[in-house]
């Protein structure tokens, strides 16, 4: 388990370490996984229901497969954290946490106030996501 | 055309602040380059051989006067007095401070404008026809659905890193003039046979190292389903592309590898999953834009006759207007490709005049045409001659379009850090060498790139010129027989390379072929069908 900088949530972190993705299925008491940007989200559909955390690791900023993975996960209906580990820096953070992501575990720690600087640095968007945040569109037509 | 509403402009000034501040940062030294590269490219910012280079976007290449004006500007103010417009219906700026880019792009967005996304692996600007709203052969106008798109496109959340580039084009039009079946994704809205209007997606299609023609993976999506199947193809796309090797990482040849058949059922139950999800705009949207997209204030009861008493006119009428739907108007064609010049730069007068003269002539209104020309879409016939004389007085009366001088270029190795050749000089000893024999060659599409790239679409070229480096040496390989309308093809090597001369010599000779075997109304790539590669070669090599 990596330690989260950044959280957006009240329950305690989950203490657990993160099993691959792919000893998941058969680790019948784990709570914590890690996925790679090769591995497949949908795979961790069937087990949603014993899945505390959800680290997805970003080997480096440029591959943009967590993003995919995050939203799968949120639009599947889980509900508990998803922690982005590793190459995550203040620039990723407003898509991150659009896709999903409540949790931000840096390699490098960020500077607090350029962190929650990026979080505000939409006044609106263009395209719903499971955030809730109400897109455009919708502002536009109610 | 579209207006902003305060949300869309609020989204625009939202970016101008971030980059301010993430320029801030890389001048500051906190963000490093490594890190700052990526957001840059996000926002058309490059660094090319001597300076940076600013890539503004243009979406679906249509522009007010009040837009083309601060284009010209910006060139006086921030660069060397001119602009240089793309093969993607964009203008960019060669001769770029860093610390200037944050104020362009906040004297962009007073006007409605930015450089969002025009480079970087994400959804880049989404280009169209240059004659929509205009052409005598549309269906519908395709911009409020490239609209739609870019608004679905800008700051998406889950693809702002994307294995590589990604390129959308939207026509509505079988004379296909966006080479729509050479993007990433291609769109043509159609009518089905029930009559409603829905679109065709051609997907994987591209040019660079290995150029594909996109095949169809849908003939028919419903127009309250664009956004989501839009989203269904990058998704399986931003999963499964190729990341290993930056040039097997687009979209062509993921769908290469996976078949046409597997990446269409990947989209397809990604696609099932997302209509559950509710990411769809509805209908009502799609309307509040077309309503943006309104004919202009069209006159009926004009003449279509031209005074055609003045010789240089009646070419320039011939070669650089085309057929309008309503009656008494005409599609004007401005070239940017004067004899010896380069291909799609124009100064920053020129730019304000055009500026001007889309005010005074065609409803305020200007089209970039991935041509690298610029079109006057509605101009009445009777305005013809008095538009022509003012062109003619800035030196933008060239009458060329789609001949052998009306060559699309790179910038190449004159400014361009990826380019192995220079493409430029190139372009000006063609453009000199042919001047005056446009009628006799008749339509010739030429297209140099300064390297595999490709983004000269060297592929798509009836000739194509594909710049090279040769033990140090630029070397100059000739193609034949591309195309990027309708009838799309990629072009074959003729063989061995030329140099700078040699391949101007190449070009003679493969015309005098082409002049030798014509028959009756046949243009430069009907004869090429014909009679094949063999007699090029021949006389080439032989």
């Amino acid at each position: 388990m990596v330690e989260a900088q950044i959280r957006f949530r009240d329950d305690e972190p989950v203490g657990d370490p993160a099993v691959t993705a792919d000893s998941f299925g058969d680790q019948t008491n784990a709570s914590a996984v890690r996925i790679e940007p090769g591995d497949d989200a949908r795979a961790l559909l069937p087990h949603l229901d014993r899945i505390r955390l959800v680290e997805v690791n970003f080997p480096g900023f440029g591959d943009g497969r967590g993003y995919s993975a995050a939203r799968i996960l949120r639009e599947a209906g889980y509900a508990g954290e998803l922690r982005a580990v590793g190459d995550v820096a203040v620039d990723q953070l407003n898509a991150l946490r659009r896709c999903g992501f409540d949790a931000f575990a840096p390699e490098v720690p960020m500077n607090p106030a350029d962190a929650e600087r990026a979080f505000a640095t939409w006044p609106d968007v263009y395209q719903p996501t499971t955030d809730g945040r109400a897109p455009i569109w919708k502002l536009r037509h109610g | 055309m579209y207006k902003y509403d305060t949300y869309d402009q609020a989204m625009v000034d939202a970016r101008v602040a971030e980059f301010r501040d993430q320029v801030h940062r890389r001048l500051d030294g906190s963000l490093p380059e490594d890190k700052f590269r990526p957001l840059r490219l996000m926002n058309g910012l490059y660094l090319q051989l001597h300076a940076y280079m600013l890539r503004v976007a243009v979406p679906y290449g249509t522009l007010s006067s009040a837009q083309m004006r601060v284009l010209g500007d910006i060139a006086d103010k921030y660069d060397r007095g001119y602009g240089h417009f793309t093969t993607r219906q964009n203008i960019q700026y060669n001769w770029i401070k860093l610390e200037d880019a944050p104020d362009i792009l906040a004297d962009l967005a007073k006007v409605e404008m930015h450089a969002i996304q025009t480079s970087g692996n994400c959804i880049r600007n989404i280009s169209s026809d240059q004659y929509a709203g205009a052409a005598a052969d549309e269906l519908v106008d395709p911009r409020p659905y490239a609209e739609l798109l870019r608004q679905w496109s800008s700051f998406h959340p889950e693809f702002s890193y994307l294995p590589r580039k990604f390129k959308i084009a939207v026509i509505a039009s079988a004379t296909d003039r966006a080479a729509m079946r050479l993007h990433d994704i291609g769109i043509e809205i159609v009518k089905n046979d029930k009559g409603e209007i829905g679109a065709a997606f051609y997907v994987g299609g591209g040019m660079g190292r290995t150029p594909m023609i996109a095949p169809c993976i849908n003939a028919f999506v419903p127009l309250d389903q664009l956004v989501t199947y839009s989203e269904a193809c990058l998704r399986v796309y931003n999963r499964y592309g190729r990341r290993d090797n930056k040039y097997k990482a687009r979209i062509k040849i993921l769908v290469h590898e996976l078949g046409k058949k597997e990446y269409t059922r990947q989209v397809e139950a990604e696609f099932a999953h997302l209509l559950t999800q509710g990411i769809e705009p509805p209908l009502a949207e799609l309307e509040r834009i077309k309503a943006q997209f309104a004919d202009p204030a069209f006159e009926s009861g004009l003449t279509d006759s031209v005074d055609r008493s003045d010789p240089d006119f009646a070419l320039w009428v011939d070669r650089n207007t085309a057929a309008h739907r309503v009656p008494g108007y005409a599609i004007v064609t401005i070239s940017l490709k004067p004899v010896g010049g380069i291909p799609g730069d124009a100064s920053a007068d020129q730019i304000r005049l055009m500026a001007d003269l889309a005010k005074e002539y065609a409803f305020d209104e200007l089209r970039v045409t991935h041509a690298q020309n610029i079109v006057l879409a509605h101009v009445k016939k009777a305005d013809l001659h008095a538009l022509w004389t003012r062109l003619d007085e800035a030196g933008l009366s060239t009458a060329n379009l789609d001949t052998i001088g009306d060559i699309i270029a790179c910038p190449g190795l004159d400014y361009c850090s990826l380019a192995n050749a220079r493409s430029i000089p190139v372009a000006q000893k063609i453009s000199e060498r042919f001047a005056g024999r446009e009628g006799e060659l008749g339509e010739i599409k030429l297209k140099i790139s300064g390297c595999i790239n490709a983004c000269g679409h060297h592929h798509a070229g009836h000739i194509g010129i594909l710049g090279v480096d040769r033990k140090g040496v630029e070397n100059y390989q000739l193609l034949l027989g591309g195309s990027e309308g309708a009838d799309t093809s990629l072009g074959q090597i003729t063989g061995p390379g030329f140099d700078e001369d040699g391949i101007v010599g190449a070009i003679e000779t493969a015309t005098g072929v082409y002049l030798a075997n014509k028959e009756g109304e046949e243009r430069f790539l009907d004869t090429y069908r014909r009679i094949g590669m063999a007699p090029f070669k021949e006389a080439i090599y032989g």
